[in-house]
């Protein structure tokens, strides 16, 4: 079944060592990617014409551009244009981070403009000031709503990172190819048995993620 | 019985449409008012603009000589003062019923937390929903969160409460243990100004009636007159709406 490679000297590690890599970018794009979303969905409930059309537009091209696009304009194309020097890794990163930003600036609009108008009525009405209201009420509830739906952002990404590998990254599924390829005439079947593997290893990844993401949503949904 | 608000004159537009307009009303401490009227007649609006949540436009609005308006300084400290129930989900709902009601006396007046939580389970205690102290207001019926709403207001110790058809949204079965909890708050002789569509209630709780159409009151009295001989046409045939005769 092809199985048997993955015994074979450190090609196990090896290939769990590609899945920290693609756990590693998706994990530091997710963390950067909620605190600039944040920011960015919080402006987009201002009512500035000029600030929402360009998050808007912002947003639309994020929807569009296949990533795999994006990742090429940057590492190829942005960093020899601009003559930056930009590791994989980091131009990964920056992708991520400018796909996720987007995605959690939009769940942080939706989530603010969920709440109810009662709420921050109620909140005044009480003698809170703004501050207050926003620290005690509001963004409590926020977070409530947003952490499930970035926990589904995060295994999208996990997902995703194996468009990496397009730009010399050696994450998991790279990995599985280098071990086909090396054992390609000692065990002709290792596709299989491999790539299987890695099946499983996103699915270990993802799954309590998932899992988590579903628990909290039962538990505060109101 | 000294008049602890004063309402001088005031008026709301929103755009082009006039809410109401000059309209003038002194409530004394201990007194119960109700307004009722037709849907859209600006009385939501009207009790809206008292703890200023929207903006007069004339007039001018006096909390014991201290005036009320969205741009003066201490607008807080006023609206410590003034407790205002709505008419659904404004119960916080990442908090527990007990959180609820403590919320706003830490975190505002600074009260001691073991103090404000003897405060609110007596409360609690009050209405009925002490077993309650713990849960979620997802957990609760609609006329447990408002009675709920109703001591978290009294938690700031008002001086005057303002209730904006608190029933309003309940299943039928749910009005009676609600207003009896406003009943027995008038017996003890709280300040109130009480919009509501319960007709019965409205006689049996109101120190005086106001009736509002089209942004002006066209009536007010004592219950008895309001009710048993009402003197214009307008209130007439909106009572008259209320009565089923064969």
């Amino acid at each position: 079944m092809g199985f048997e490679v993955l015994l074979k000297g450190s090609n196990m590690i090896r290939l769990l060592g590609g899945l920290l890599v693609a756990l590693r970018i998706s994990l530091v794009s997710v963390c950067i990617s909620i605190i600039l979303g944040t920011v960015l969905g919080v402006a987009m409930t201002f009512k500035s014409p000029v600030v929402r059309g360009v998050l808007r537009v912002y947003l639309e091209i994020v929807r569009i551009m296949p990533q795999m696009v994006l990742l090429f304009l940057v590492y190829f194309g942005a960093t020899k244009a601009m003559g930056i020097n930009l590791s994989a890794e980091a131009a990964s990163v920056i992708v991520f981070t400018f796909w996720g930003t987007a995605e959690m600036s939009d769940l942080v609009r939706g989530a603010l403009k969920g709440i109810p108008k009662i709420q921050y009525e109620s909140s005044v009405a009480l003698g809170l000031s703004n501050v207050q209201t926003y620290a005690y009420v509001i963004v409590p509830q926020i977070i409530r709503r947003m952490i499930p739906l970035s926990i589904n952002l995060i295994t999208r990404m996990i997902k995703t990172t194996s468009l990496v590998m397009m730009i010399g990254i050696v994450e998991v599924l790279k990995v599985g190819q280098q071990i086909i390829e090396a054992n390609r005439k000692s065990s002709p079947n290792a596709a299989f048995g491999v790539f299987l593997t890695i099946f499983g290893l996103y699915f270990i990844a993802c799954w309590p993620i998932s899992r988590l993401s579903k628990h909290l949503e039962k538990k505060w949904s109101a | 019985m000294g008049e602890i608000l004063n309402i001088k004159g005031i008026s709301k537009r929103f755009d082009d449409l006039t809410v109401f307009k000059n309209i003038s009303m002194k409530v004394a401490a201990g007194e119960v008012v109700v307004i009722v009227g037709p849907s859209g007649c600006g009385k939501s609006t009207f009790l809206r603009c008292l703890n200023a949540l929207e903006a007069i436009d004339d007039g001018e609005i006096s909390l014991d000589g201290e005036t009320i308006g969205s741009d003066s300084k201490n607008l807080n400290k006023i609206r410590e003062k003034i407790g205002m129930v709505f008419q659904s989900y404004d119960l916080f709902p990442h908090k527990t019923v007990l959180q609820n009601l403590t919320l706003a006396p830490v975190k505002v007046k600074k009260a001691d937390r073991k103090e404000a939580e003897k405060e609110a389970l007596a409360l609690l205690d009050r209405v009925g929903l002490l077993s309650k102290k713990d849960n979620y207001p997802r957990q609760l019926s609609g006329g447990q969160k408002q009675r709920v709403a109703i001591i978290r207001a009294l938690m700031m110790h008002p001086e005057i409460l303002l209730l904006d058809e608190i029933t309003a949204a309940l299943d039928p079965e749910m009005v009676r243990e609600v207003l009896d909890v406003v009943l027995s708050l008038a017996k003890e002789g709280r300040t109130m100004i009480i919009v509501t569509h319960e007709m019965q209630f409205a006689r049996a709780v109101a120190d005086r009636m106001v009736f509002m159409d089209g942004g002006k009151i066209i009536e007010e009295g004592s219950p008895e007159d309001f009710f048993e001989k009402p003197k214009t046409d307008r209130l007439k045939k909106f009572l008259h709406s209320f009565t089923y005769e064969k």
